[in-house]
């Protein structure tokens, strides 16, 4: 049942996706801010029920139900959380994003036969784990399930450096073949490297990554609208990851932090700020 | 959509989103970084097509999964934004009649 004709989904898209500018802009001055983030979640809205009216979608009772049940596991904790909590739950909030996308590229991975949307599928299972994972330790950082404290240890670099060089082998031969198996194998790379890449840096310095993984979600989603072929996806992603990049930057400078110095440091021997 | 175009739409939102938030003042940081993340839950959509097509019971199960994760993030993520702004509104409120008061008291 699609009821909207392919013009006017394209219109809708394009519609919620300049919402999703205004709230982006909305959000960087005080006096908008708040207007900002409502514009933005009307553009959500307008782009969930144009794929209702435009798809042609099987399950809809089922998609319906997942829906019902994510909103109602993330709104009443959205809702309750402290204050000082908010950064670990925008974390989780970050990581199950990234987490999804790996997810919706995955399933595409049987119906991609060309190997540049295979490419971009590699490389949203990828970023997307990377994301989840590395999400999940900001997390359990700040929620001090675990230490604060840089955990750094020896050998650190090589094991990094393996995992990076299997995944980008597995990459190559998933975008030449399409192989489910070893997509599964990227994946859980993915997640290795996540947590690598974020053991070793201190709870002063944990936002910072946080707003790095986020803009990492946001060219996951990009790159899941290419699968897709997409464009609301590709456009919220991009904006998400290039605004994501900026203020990354913005909030190392503010704390007089390089971001290759937090990411980094505990490679080259150093340790970051605990 | 063939690929030139992606390309090219990809290219210019790149430039947006670096030009929209080029002059965030630093107060807002956490949640302007809370709000982009609730646009990427817009991934919703992808969950919704890909669990839409699912003939197989595994890959339903998979999407559904998607669909349930996606919608956290976009839920969440807007709820939590607009509870920080609330607060910073709020506080900033009260911190203009602090300074009302005193002075009053002057």
């Amino acid at each position: 049942m699609s009821l909207l004709n392919p013009v006017w989904t394209s219109l809708l898209y394009l519609v919620a996706a300049v919402f999703f500018i205004l709230a982006l802009r909305g959000l960087s001055s005080p006096r908008t801010a708040r207007r900002g983030n409502l514009i933005g979640a009307l553009g959500a809205l307008i782009g969930v029920v144009t794929v209702f009216l435009s798809a042609q979608l099987d399950n809809v009772p089922w998609i319906l139900g997942a829906i019902v049940v994510g909103s109602a596991v993330a709104a009443p904790v959205a809702r309750g959380v402290k204050m000082t909590q908010m950064p670990q739950l925008v974390a989780a909030f970050n990581g199950v994003g990234g987490g999804a996308a790996a997810l919706v590229a995955l399933l595409e991975l049987s119906h991609a036969g060309d190997p540049w949307v295979r490419l971009a599928i590699v490389f949203t299972l990828l970023i997307g784990a990377v994301s989840f994972a590395g999400s999940g330790v900001t997390f359990a950082k700040l929620q001090e399930l675990m230490t604060t404290r840089p955990v750094v240890f020896r050998g650190l670099p090589v094991v990094m450096a393996a995992v990076l060089l299997a995944a980008v082998a597995a990459a190559v031969v998933v975008v030449f073949t399409g192989s489910l198996p070893l997509a599964l194998l990227l994946l859980v790379l993915g997640l290795a490297a996540g947590i690598l890449l974020v053991l070793p840096v201190g709870g002063a310095d944990v936002p910072i990554v946080i707003s790095l993984l986020n803009a990492f979600t946001g060219l996951a989603v990009a790159a899941s609208g290419v699968v897709l072929g997409n464009v609301l996806l590709v456009v919220a992603g991009t904006l998400v990851g290039a605004s994501g990049t900026i203020l990354t930057r913005a909030m190392a400078a503010a704390m007089g932090r390089s971001v290759a110095g937090i990411l980094f440091g505990a490679f080259r021997g150093g340790s970051t700020a605990g | 959509m063939d690929g030139m175009s992606l390309l090219t739409i990809t290219v210019l939102a790149v430039f947006v989103g670096f030009e929209v938030v080029s002059k965030v003042s630093s107060t807002l940081h956490t949640p302007l970084m809370s709000g982009a993340n609730a646009i990427h839950g817009i991934i919703l959509v992808g969950a919704i097509i890909v669990a839409g097509q699912a003939a197989d019971p595994w890959v339903l199960a998979v999407a559904l999964l998607a669909v349930v994760l996606a919608t956290a993030n976009l839920v969440g993520g807007f709820v939590v934004t607009d509870r920080m702004l609330h607060m910073f509104h709020a506080r900033k409120a009260a911190g203009t009649k602090q300074a009302a008061r005193k002075a009053d008291g002057k």
